[in-house]
């Protein structure tokens, strides 16, 4: 009796090495599965990011330009018109989007740097330091947010600067609570003693052994950090208190041009052009959340099955 | 003591704590203003001892922890200060006391979120509620749905939307809800219709996804299958079996949103040109009149943590488990 060549062989199957999918097939395997409202979110975020990116070379006039006629009907020269003081509102759209995006992203980036780093270092710590760190939050978010930020806006004065590190850091409470809560179960994990044992620093223990495990629930919270930041600039550029002119920006641009509105009986167009960059801020947010969902989704359907 | 009693008192300590440290912090905004803040309040016409005058006016000749206590001392016997503007070079002061700025358009403020709240408290946890109990149906889609898309939105979208729908289209309500004191209350209502609607359309969205994820957590727990597989009819088992244990997650939801309103009533506000504390913060933002921003500062901070403070004291008093020292 001989083995037939075709026999099922169980060391085979083990020995065999089992292909690791990289990121990109993991990727391309969920995009086919994803809902109407993520690929919905997706495209309208990549058509955002295609004209901040390129809105030099889309726009058909500057951005402060200033034009003869102000309050130009649509149509002809001006897409959408122009503004109070006759600058083309469609030109100002395309560069709004590439300051509004780039200011909520770098403040969102500066946040996730300042709370992600001192949540996981309350983590590993533990201790007085912990303790410390969580009080000074609890006091901080006692305060509601745009409150705060008014306040602050008072002493240090409106610039974008200033606008990034107050926002930043007031949200960046938010990270430090959600990173703090969910490293502090994997702190505890055995690889973690091991690689402290190993005499591994700090800086090593938190990029290689413990962001790679709370890495969803703060990419999650990175989509929803950002429309939150996004939001609280637009309302205090549309208070006046936020990215200041000639700087092109969304909320600004509804202030500016509110008092059109009341002509939606004669021109409905006139009406309209305070609604369209109030509704670039809405269309950005809803797309973001509608990701944020199918990513949480994802992530936690994977927890599940495992 | 009842341990009800000990877990009261213990809150109620921490937020005394709280908020001594959140007026430190507004407290100390002063200190952060650059050394020739009083030149840019006075004019550059301002005279020596106008200059000496009016920092002796602010104590700043005195250590910082002597100034904290005056001026909280102060506070707590009503006294905010005087206003930054209206002062002059020549040293004649016809600043304006912060409370007569703040008083009445604290009043205003309080009628617009109580309107907002009476309508939108009842509406969300209605919707909550029968959102959770027919789960996955058609109802429970649309409503998620819309209340997903008006959270996304900022609330001068909404404001914007409503003014040009209900005041500009089909001119039903006005856009400028200019009330003051003479006004009737009928009037005062009727011109507050459409700031309130704002608000509601925000806070209900929020707290009917809270309700109905509270809930929906509730009826998964085994005891609440448990009164199901007896045989009680639906009504008996939300009214007598689910409700006791989600008071607690309601007051925090009604508490936290009512919270959220004072941070929304902001902006709303300044859409409409209604004369709240909101407006009244950032005119004083942008002429960086400190003592006012200071005062609207503290009365929302404590507004809302005297609001989150009640929603833990009622999950504390509403918790069954709680009731009963073992």
């Amino acid at each position: 009796m001989t083995d037939t060549p075709q026999a099922y062989s169980a060391a085979a199957e083990i020995g065999q090495i089992r292909e690791r999918r990289t990121w990109i097939q993991i990727a391309k395997i969920e995009l086919k599965k994803a809902p109407y409202s993520a690929w919905f979110g997706l495209i309208v975020i990549a058509i955002y990011l295609f004209v901040a990116i390129f809105a030099p070379l889309l726009a058909p006039h500057g951005e402060a330009e200033i034009f003869p006629a102000s309050f130009a009907p649509w149509g002809g020269d001006f897409v959408f018109g122009t503004d109070q003081i006759g600058r083309d509102i469609f030109s100002r759209l395309i560069y709004g989007a590439r300051n509004t995006i780039g200011i909520a992203l770098a403040t969102t980036l500066l946040s996730f740097a300042i709370g992600g780093s001192l949540g996981l270092i309350a983590a590993i710590s533990g201790g007085w330091l912990d303790q410390l760190l969580s009080r000074f939050v609890d006091v901080l978010m006692a305060i509601p947010g745009l409150i705060f930020a008014l306040m602050l806006l008072t002493i240090f004065g409106s610039s974008i600067l200033s606008l990034i590190m107050i926002i930043a850091v007031l949200d960046s409470t938010r990270v430090f609570r959600l990173t703090r809560s969910v490293s502090v179960s994997v702190v505890v994990m055995d690889y973690v003693e091991a690689a402290k044992l190993r005499g591994e620093k700090l800086g090593w223990i938190m990029r290689r052994e413990i962001l790679p495990n709370i890495m969803p629930p703060l990419i999650a919270e990175f989509g929803l950090r950002f429309s939150f930041v996004f939001l609280t600039i637009a309302a205090l550029s549309f208070l006046g208190l936020g990215i200041q002119p000639p700087t092109a920006d969304w909320g600004s641009m509804v202030r500016d041009n509110a008092s059109m509105i009341q002509f939606a009986k004669y021109d409905l167009t006139a009406a309209l052009t305070p609604m369209i960059p109030a509704g670039a801020i809405a269309l950005l947010t809803v797309a973001v959340n509608f990701v944020v969902d199918w990513f949480l989704h994802i992530t936690s359907g994977l927890n599940d099955e495992h | 003591m009842h341990p009800i009693l000990g877990t009261i008192i213990q809150r109620l300590l921490l937020g005394i704590v709280t908020l001594f440290f959140v007026s430190l912090i507004i407290f100390s905004s002063v200190e952060f203003l650059p050394g020739d803040f009083t030149q840019a309040i006075l004019g550059q016409a301002a005279t020596e001892d106008t200059v000496a005058a009016f920092r002796a006016e602010l104590g700043l000749d005195k250590p910082a922890y002597i100034r904290y206590f005056d001026w909280i001392g102060a506070v707590a016997q009503g006294d905010l200060g005087y206003s930054f503007s209206g002062r002059s070079a020549s040293g004649v002061d016809r600043s304006r006391a912060v409370v007569d700025l703040v008083a009445p358009r604290l009043g205003n403020t309080l009628f617009l979120a109580g309107m907002a709240a009476i309508v939108s408290v009842p509406l969300a946890l209605v919707l909550g509620i029968t959102a959770a109990l027919y789960r996955n149906s058609v109802y429970d889609r649309s409503v998620n749905a819309v209340t997903l898309t008006t959270i996304s939105f900022p609330e001068f979208f909404l404001a914007y939307l409503l003014i040009l729908f209900f005041s500009s289209l089909w001119p039903v309500f006005p856009s400028l809800a200019n009330v003051n004191a003479e006004t009737e209350l009928a009037e005062r209502i009727y011109k507050c219709i459409l700031p309130a609607l704002t608000l509601t359309l925000v806070i209900v969205a929020h707290m009917m996804r809270m309700t109905r994820a509270a809930i929906i957590n509730l009826l998964a727990s085994p005891y609440i299958e448990m009164s199901q597989l007896k045989g009680l009819s639906k009504a008996k088992v939300i009214m007598r079996h689910a409700l006791p244990n989600a008071w607690a997650p309601i007051a925090t939801v009604i508490a936290f949103n009512l919270a959220y309103l004072v941070v929304g009533v902001v902006v709303v506000e300044v859409v409409f040109v209604y004369p709240g504390i909101g407006q009244l913060m950032v005119d004083a933002v942008t002429t960086r009149d400190i003592p006012v921003v200071q005062a609207c500062a503290l009365i929302f901070a404590t507004t809302y943590i005297l609001l989150n403070l009640t929603a833990d004291i009622i999950g504390i008093v509403t918790n069954p488990r709680l009731l009963h020292p073992r």
